[in-house]
């Protein structure tokens, strides 16, 4: 039978850790979420930690975080080494949650443009998966891609590069690459990595990512353009000219 | 210290190796290990467990474990590199539930019972047991009433003492391997089409080509190693080099191929004929006329020979099952036979009555006129909408990709080299696409050739080493020989020092039989040697229940406790592969030794030892005197009194006679060869095993394996299967045979890289193979005896061969074709590698593969569990709409590595006519949501 909170304890433990937990609204950088989850801060004062989308998870996936978790308890996350996010089409863990902390917006099917009341799994961002190419058999010539394999959006979220063995002289390797636009962070891959300590891993989105500025186009690449339509017009902070003028003394200084 | 010295020596010798293959090893594996030494592990050459490719590896050892493994940088197929299943060699053996002791089943009173429950046995007791009810089954029903189910995981040693047991000793033929699933249609195909088994080219060919064609082999998931080496190619020349990928489903291979070509099950027999009909209707002028003429012949066979199923009326079918099982007697011509079988006035409709099943194999020489005019239907818009496999394909584009493909194939100056496995093998007509790959190749004079030829790969890593060169087929002996010909017995009879007449000329059951004959009481003794047969055969719940329910005796022999051990009534823990001396074959010729590394686990013993201890339960008195065979008029003759003229003793048991005579003991234990090592079968290993006698396992006394090599290598002497001697072996990382005057031969039939064809002086080439070159000449409808036969000494065949559809095909009932297979990370049913935890993790269980339109159409979705359900049975699995294989509509993939998703209880057992190869890539089913 499946159990309503799988965090260990949580309902033994009782109203002391609730009590404590309520304060404890701090995000937490290092979890992972579950498909359709609003911004981290967000999340961790929206979700009211019922363990309705635990419940929902055909796969005991999700989980509720305990006071060993390093993050707020009682808010779902997963462990995808352990067991991964099987990335069901019908979401069945956003729609029930009753506080907009999983918000089927995030995730809503596209049509023409215009979005649906219908989850698309492939939109979602729960993190991204990160190689140690140093760890990875592919970048030491073993036949593996056993990540490509399992990526339930092969081809796209994971890619395969090839390139020539010139150690053997007649081999490759067949090098699986993360495809971070599109990986949906589900741990298919963390789960199915063969090393003895996955060599790919799921990390939060904004831990595993970096940006770069909106002033900077890839002149390369047309689609780039596209970063544009984020542009924000931000109102520029002034300074006075004068002021900076009018502060020349310091030239003269000799020391 | 010696293991200093040997350390040293096997440095340099790999260094060597390197040095004269062109590549720079790292300096620490070039330098002496010493550091290793003082460390505690040994490094030792041996060859990965798994698939057919061969890759070498080292193993390191330490404490009588398998600490790790490497790749061998010195190995010419790998070169240091592996697959995953490689990776984990070190780590088959340590499976929790190994089996290290005989069990068997009993009463409460510790007896053998049919219902009892499997208990710890000591190996004399399971020894007792077996040899009682061996004897009751040959008492009763005579050799015919033995089986085993051999394999191409036998070592060659292993397979080559099994099949020498079984027919010199038991005159038995009933021996047939699961390589019989695996490559008995290329086996056939060879033999048909040159006279003598296995590839003309080797693994260099890749690097040597300019286009590689897979046909129904998924060689990114079943060869990976293979098809680095095939991605390195591409990436050598990329503008030059092109990758073709043919498949029911797109599959890995598609990832790197130029072109993707998905077609209806069963109908590469159609592709093959277009590519030819291109040849020769369009381009007569590409047809290498000096080869044809030269060095090939025309020919074709019969077509109403039945799909190796049983009569229609078998007590033990259902009616379903009857609706399929019924075309094995006739069957109503469709459309598309009109059309492709117009050629002998079959019309729509009209029945095919399936009178030559017995004479499938019989094939007769017609003129190219005839070759020619059968090859007439098939243009290009008709086989275009035959075979266009995926329906939301634009017919076009498909016809745009088939031309593709033949102006390749006929481009003049370019290599071609076509790949296949398990997508022509397993198929209802597998012999015929393997001949018609042929067909193509030898019209183009591209066989034979560096970078040019027909190449089938092999599934098993000694389906070719054991299986097929050891000959432990029903129909077979060593060397290409066969039981039928009293001149391959009589030279067997002397290899073997047995009385004339021993052997029986009687052809075997195959091991789809060995299955029926349980079920219908013919044979009621089964011996399963490293295999897993009540798993990996199809319509799985008839064998299932006749191993049960049925009045026999079942020994498994296996190192884990699979689906066939459940079933059985007796079973022997194996030692594994690195737990005793070998040898494997690879799908390139090339013969790799290895020694034992370690102690076997537990009590368990190797194979070896368990086949010979059983021979020294058998006087000669018991076996050797008449015996009664079914369809054998006289039986076999009583040869007692000409072994006595031999020196033999009616007492004298099989073991003294087969294994221990003056020949094996003129191979002494310690051996320099072995310095350092151990050997279980000669001389025990330390541990305290009680031996099949009840007392201590001491050792033969005498080096076994060795002298098994140097008897089993006499008989391909001279004959082109020529081996080198056991210690060669030891000292290089194997040889492609023939191997003449101590050189291995990269092509064969070619006459500047092989001694045999120069030998022949025929010229550039010569396809030497001796068997069924004499044969009779006809029309398109059959042979004409007043033209008398051809000989064909020295010559190919170029077949004809018509398209015709399978036995089953999808309709209202069952709609989906189904086809199974492998996945990368798991070797066959499971048995070793998903015991590997991270194995076991990466895909832990079977899904079914399916397009999500069709998902949508049944009501089915991703993730769901659903019956799959055909005539004859039904498994769950969940679905996959989105994984490494994405079917097109109206066709489903199941791997079988699952023994929870047991999908050969859906499969149907038809097979081959010719080769009785099992066709595991189509038959008929629906599903529903569980």
């Amino acid at each position: 039978m499946k159990t309503m909170f799988r965090g260990a304890g949580f309902l033994g433990l009782g109203g002391a850790i609730w009590g404590n937990a309520a304060y404890k609204l701090k995000a937490s950088e290092l979890t992972l979420r579950p498909p359709g989850a609003v911004a981290e801060k967000d999340f961790v004062k929206a979700c009211v930690r019922c363990g309705t989308c635990v419940e929902a998870c055909p796969y005991n996936t999700l989980m509720l975080a305990t006071i060993d978790d390093h993050t707020a308890i009682g808010t779902p996350y997963f462990k995808p080494r352990n067991i991964p996010c099987y990335m069901c089409t019908d979401v069945p863990c956003v729609p029930v949650c009753p506080s907009g902390a999983l918000d089927l917006k995030t995730i809503a099917r596209e049509v023409g443009g215009k979005k649906t009341d219908e989850p698309d799994i492939n939109k979602a961002k729960m993190g991204v998966a990160v190689i140690d190419k140093d760890a990875c058999l592919a970048f030491w010539g073993i036949q593996c891609d056993a990540c490509y394999r399992a990526c339930p959006l092969m081809g796209t979220a994971i890619t395969i590069e090839f390139r020539r063995n010139e150690r053997t002289g007649k081999h490759a390797f067949l090098e699986p690459v993360v495809q971070r636009d599109v990986c949906t962070g589900c741990g298919l891959c963390e789960h199915a990595c063969i090393t003895e300590k996955a060599a790919i891993f799921v990390l939060p989105r904004n831990i595993a990512t970096g940006k770069v500025g909106e002033h900077y186009i890839k002149g390369w690449e047309r689609e780039d353009e596209q970063r544009l339509h984020n542009l924000k017009e931000k109102k520029e902070k002034e300074t006075s000219p004068e002021d900076v003028l009018n502060d020349w003394e310091d030239l003269l200084d000799d020391d | 210290m010696s293991l200093n010295r040997r350390d040293f020596v096997k440095a340099t010798a790999v260094a060597a190796a390197a040095t004269a293959a062109g590549i720079t090893l790292p300096k620490e594996l070039l330098a002496a290990t010493p550091e290793s030494v003082e460390g505690g592990w040994r490094w030792d050459k041996a060859v990965c467990r798994f698939c057919g490719t061969g890759c070498g590896i080292m193993v390191a050892t330490k404490n009588e474990k398998i600490v790790a493994v490497k790749g061998d940088p010195a190995a010419p197929v790998n070169r240091g590199l592996n697959c995953i299943k490689g990776y984990f060699n070190a780590k088959i053996m340590y499976g929790a539930d190994r089996l290290k002791q005989p069990l068997m089943r009993v009463d409460e009173n510790g007896n053998f019972s049919k219902n009892g429950k499997f208990k710890t046995v000591s190996w004399k007791k399971a020894y007792d047991e077996m040899e009682k009810q061996m004897k009751k089954s040959l008492k009763e029903l005579g050799p015919t009433g033995i089986a085993v189910f051999g394999s191409g995981q036998y070592t060659v040693q292993e397979g080559y003492a099994m099949a020498k047991l079984m027919k010199a000793g038991f005159r038995s033929n009933n021996i047939d391997p699961n390589a019989r699933h695996c490559m008995a249609s290329a086996v056939a195909g060879f033999i048909q089409t040159f006279g003598i088994d296995e590839p003309a080219g080797c693994y260099d060919d890749i690097e040597l080509t300019d286009t590689v064609i897979t046909w129904g082999a998924n060689m990114a998931e079943m060869h990976p190693v293979l098809w680095s080496r095939v991605t390195d190619r591409k990436l050598s020349d990329p503008d030059n080099v092109r990758i073709i990928n043919l498949s029911t489903f797109t599959n890995r291979c598609s990832d790197l191929a130029d072109v993707e070509i998905i077609f209806k099950p069963h109908t590469d027999l159609a592709i093959w004929n277009y590519i030819a009909r291109e040849i020769v209707y369009n381009n007569p002028e590409i047809i290498d006329r000096d080869f044809v003429d030269k060095y090939t012949e025309f020919a074709t066979g019969f077509v109403n020979t039945g799909y190796g199923m049983r009569s229609p009326g078998h007590s033990k079918y259902s009616a379903l099952e009857e609706e399929t099982v019924s075309k094995q007697a006739s069957k109503k011509i469709s459309k598309n036979e009109a059309i492709t079988l117009g050629y002998l006035g079959h019309k729509e409709g009209d029945t095919l009555k399936m009178t030559n099943a017995g004479k499938a194999g019989a094939h007769w020489a017609i003129p190219f006129g005839e070759f020619k005019k059968a090859l007439e239907p098939y243009t290009l818009d008709y086989v275009a909408r035959l075979s266009k496999g995926n329906p939301d394909e634009d017919m076009a584009s498909y016809k745009v990709k088939l031309k593709l493909m033949a102006s390749l194939y006929m481009e003049k100056k370019r290599k071609v080299v076509s790949f296949w496995t398990m997508g022509m093998n397993q198929h209802t007509r597998g012999v015929w696409v393997n001949e018609q790959a042929y067909m193509v190749h030898l019209l183009l004079g591209k066989q034979a050739k560096p970078g040019n030829g027909a190449f089938s790969l092999t599934g098993q890593p000694s389906a070719c080493g054991t299986a097929r060169e050891v000959g432990t087929f029903a129909h077979r002996l060593p060397a290409d020989m066969v039981v039928k010909n009293p001149k391959h017995r009589e030279i067997s009879e002397k290899i073997w020092k047995i009385p004339k007449g021993t052997l029986n000329p009687k052809v075997g059951t195959h091991i789809m039989k060995i299955l029926r004959d349980l079920e219908d009481g013919k044979i009621k003794f089964a011996w399963v040697n490293v295999c897993n047969p009540f798993m990996c055969s199809a319509n799985a719940n008839h064998w299932l229940k006749a191993a049960r329910n049925m009045d026999n005796f079942i020994v498994v022999s296996d190192s884990y406790p699979g689906v066939s051990a459940k079933v059985a009534d007796l079973v022997l823990p194996v030692a594994m592969i690195y737990e005793k001396w070998g040898a494997y074959g690879n799908a390139e010729r090339r013969t790799q030794h290895w020694k034992q590394q370690v102690v076997p686990v537990g009590h368990s013993m190797p194979d070896l030892w368990q086949y010979i201890e059983i021979s020294k339960r058998f006087k000669l008195k018991e076996v050797w005197g008449a015996q009664k065979i079914p369809g054998l008029e006289g039986g076999l003759p009583d040869v007692l009194s000409e072994a006595q003229k031999m020196g033999y003793n009616p007492d004298d048991t099989l073991f003294d006679v087969l294994f221990a005579n003056k020949d094996a003991k003129s191979y002494p234990w310690p051996d320099p060869v072995g310095e350092g090592f151990h050997n279980t079968e000669a001389a025990g290993d330390g541990r305290e095993i009680k031996g099949t006698n009840g007392e201590d396992w001491k050792g033969y006394g005498f080096f076994i394996q060795k002298y098994l090599w140097e008897e089993y290598r006499l008989f391909g002497e001279g004959k082109a299967h020529d081996y080198a001697d056991f210690d060669t072996y030891h000292k290089v990382r194997g040889l492609k045979w023939p191997v003449v005057d101590g050189k291995e031969t990269p092509w064969r039939f070619n006459s500047k890289y092989d001694p045999y064809a120069r030998k022949a002086n025929t010229g550039e080439f010569a396809f030497y193979g001796k068997a069924l070159k004499s044969i009779p000449q006809g029309t398109l409808k059959g042979p004409v005896a007043s033209k008398g036969k051809v000989n064909l000494t020295n010559k190919a065949k170029i077949f004809f061969r018509p398209y015709m559809d399978p036995p089953e095909m999808p309709d209202n009932n069952y709609p989906l074709w189904l086809c199974t297979g492998r996945v990368l990370e798991h070797w066959h049913s499971g048995t070793m590698t998903m015991r590997v935890p991270e194995l076991y993790r990466a895909v832990p269980e079977a899904l079914c593969y399916m397009h999500p339109d069709d998902a949508g159409k049944f009501g089915v979705a991703q993730g769901d569990l659903i019956w799959i359900d055909s005539r004859r049975g039904k498994v769950k699995a969940h679905v996959e709409t989105r994984g490494r294989n994405r079917p097109p509509k109206g066709l489903i993939y199941v791997p079988w590595f699952d023994e929870k998703v047991l999908i050969n209880k859906v499969c149907l057992d038809a097979t081959d006519p010719i080769s009785k190869q099992t066709d595991f890539k189509k038959c008929a089913v629906k599903i529903y949501k569980a």
